[in-house]
């Protein structure tokens, strides 16, 4: 296994300059997702209106895959509504434990190293976790442990 | 880098460690994560095979010949464990399953001796098994937790403190040897003489420095010393609590069951002597074994030795991470024990050390059950490098080529 196989460009891109990372002024759901062993924290911020993701931010601090994985979450979750981000996270957690790429979705499609990482996967499923617990409105912090 | 050349053959030394002769990810194994724990030698792992394909048997027990050999060769290790740090009987010397349960058996039978407005004194660097006890003796007696503050990066503690502190009806001052997180080296003759001044009792993890250094009680006086076979070259499952006798002798004990007992009646029981009274139950025979083999090893080697050249590697790859840009070293830069934490500005640890596994490198990457300590520090997480007798300077010297490498990749 290439270690650029792992960290692809997209992920090391997403890490350096993660996008969307800001609290939403205008967010009326959020939540906190920590991988208590790795000590990876995001917190994700969403607008809702009309049953759509109008606008999406995060924070935190963590590994290159967690952080990167919730910049390009927050990418592609602008504008869906709560099934599309349902299905959408059905998709990624696909790619990240069979490592089965997307043609159609080459961003998620990045992640798809993660599944020889065993022990990676939760550090890539843990601002989807949260995103998902914000818009049932969870008010729980979201642990992939 | 060059060591001074000194007694023992290191580079021979390696052959005796069979895990250490292969390849990970098609890279030769560079094993730097001793803290965690240590490979075994030869030596113990024959030990472990001799006892069970020749003398395996309950001890204490029967009075047919391979009980009288097991038993034997359980108490020899007992009495091994007082030579190698100088307690002054085998009494003193109580098995365990490591240093974790030999600090939860001291805060277990302080409970009775504990009282609401009492201190326990801790200090910010200890390991998650010397706080999270003693948290827990604090909420069953209403005990108060009182912590020597670190004073920094560099990871001392804050010494003009202690007294203040020890007179705060401190009954308990519990802290570690060297730091698993920060490598630091605590002066543990001069906090244990102080806390006897204030009349508290003293409880030393000495899991990161009893494979290391050599270890005198007596010398360093403290009450209790607790620390794991499996970080000094022996089995897991086996560790040494060692404990003063008079302060054994008059405990209640910690479990119940067989061994521990002289007299057994329906409604009450009297306790076997000190250490029996401790050990509950069919003990890790084999694993008493094993660590006798090991300490055997470590001893044919002295521990003089093993602690300059881990301390030797340690400062080397200390000195020269420094040079890398954007990284921060913690711990103290000059004693240390054989170990080096560090952060990366742009990678995070677990990303370092995904990175360093691909070359072969096994390091550590997290909080190293030290969660408020860092949290204190402001870091999430610190990679680890962890030395051992097996190591080299060609190690260290791969070590920073591939950190160096790690820091370009992720590095903003
Ligand atoms: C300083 C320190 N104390 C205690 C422990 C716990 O040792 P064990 O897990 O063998 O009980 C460790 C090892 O992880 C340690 O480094």
């Amino acid at each position: 296994m290439d270690l650029t196989e792992l960290y692809q460009s997209v992920i090391l891109d997403n890490n350096r300059r993660p996008r969307n990372f800001r609290k939403l002024p205008t967010a009326n759901r959020s939540a906190a997702g920590n991988n208590p062993v790795c000590g990876d924290e995001v917190t994700v911020y969403i607008q809702v209106e009309d049953g759509r993701i109008a606008d999406i931010s995060f924070q935190g601090a963590g590994c290159a895959i967690s952080q990167a994985s919730t910049s390009v979450m927050t990418q592609r979750l602008k504008g869906k509504t709560v099934a599309e981000a349902e299905a959408l996270f059905g998709r990624f957690k696909e790619i990240v434990t069979q490592g089965t790429p997307d043609e159609e979705d080459l961003d998620l499609s990045a992640f798809a190293g993660v599944h020889q990482f065993p022990a990676r996967i939760k550090c890539a499923t843990l601002g989807w976790h949260a995103a998902l617990n914000a818009l049932h409105g969870e008010a729980v912090t979201a642990t992939t442990e | 880098m060059k060591l001074p050349a000194s007694t023992p053959d290191w580079a021979a030394l390696r052959a005796d460690f069979p895990i250490l002769h292969q390849l990970v990810h098609r890279q030769p194994l560079i094993y730097l994560d001793n803290g965690a724990t240590t490979q075994k030698p030869r030596a113990v792992i024959d030990a472990l095979v001799r006892y069970y394909e020749r003398d395996n048997a309950n001890v204490h027990r029967a009075i047919h010949e391979l009980s009288y050999r097991a038993t034997t060769a359980y108490e020899a290790a007992r009495a091994r464990a007082a030579q190698f740090i100088n307690a002054a009987s085998p009494e003193e010397i109580v098995f365990t399953r490591g240093t974790t349960e030999g600090i939860n058996l001291v805060s277990y039978v302080f409970t009775p001796r504990l009282k609401r407005g009492d201190g326990i004194l801790l200090t910010e660097m200890e390991h998650h098994s010397n706080l999270v006890p003693w948290q827990l003796l604090a909420r069953r007696t209403g005990a108060q937790l009182l912590f020597v503050p670190v004073t920094g990066d560099d990871g001392l503690l804050d010494l003009a403190r202690i007294d203040d502190l020890l007179g705060r009806n401190v009954r308990l001052f519990a802290f570690t040897h060297i730091s698993n997180s920060l490598g630091t080296v605590n002066p543990v003759a001069e906090l244990c003489a102080r806390a006897r001044r204030h009349g508290a009792v003293t409880v030393v993890d000495a899991a990161q420095s009893a494979g290391h250094l050599p270890l005198d009680v007596q010398a360093l006086g403290c009450d209790f010393l607790a620390f794991s076979g499996h970080k000094m070259a022996g089995p897991t499952g086996i560790g040494v609590l060692f404990g003063r006798h008079e302060l054994l002798d008059a405990l209640e004990p910690f479990q119940g069951g067989g061994e521990m007992i002289a007299s057994v009646q329906f409604e009450q029981s009297t306790w076997n002597k000190v250490p029996h009274k401790f050990e509950a139950g069919t003990p890790d025979i084999a694993g008493a074994v094993g660590l006798h083999a090991a300490m055997d090893y470590l001893d044919g080697i002295g521990r003089p030795a093993i602690a300059a050249h881990d301390e030797e590697l340690a400062r080397e790859t200390f000195a020269r991470l420094g040079g890398i840009p954007g990284i921060r070293l913690f711990g103290p830069p000059g004693e240390r024990g054989g170990l080096v934490s560090f952060a990366l500005a742009g990678a995070h640890a677990h990303d370092v050390v995904t990175f360093a596994d691909q070359q072969g490198i096994a390091l550590r990457g997290g909080h190293h059950c030290n969660q408020p300590l860092l949290r204190k520090l402001g870091v999430p997480a610190t990679t680890r490098a962890s030395f051992y007798l097996y190591n080299t300077p060609e190690e260290v010297d791969r070590l920073i080529e591939v950190i160096r490498q790690a820091a370009g990749f992720f590095g903003r």
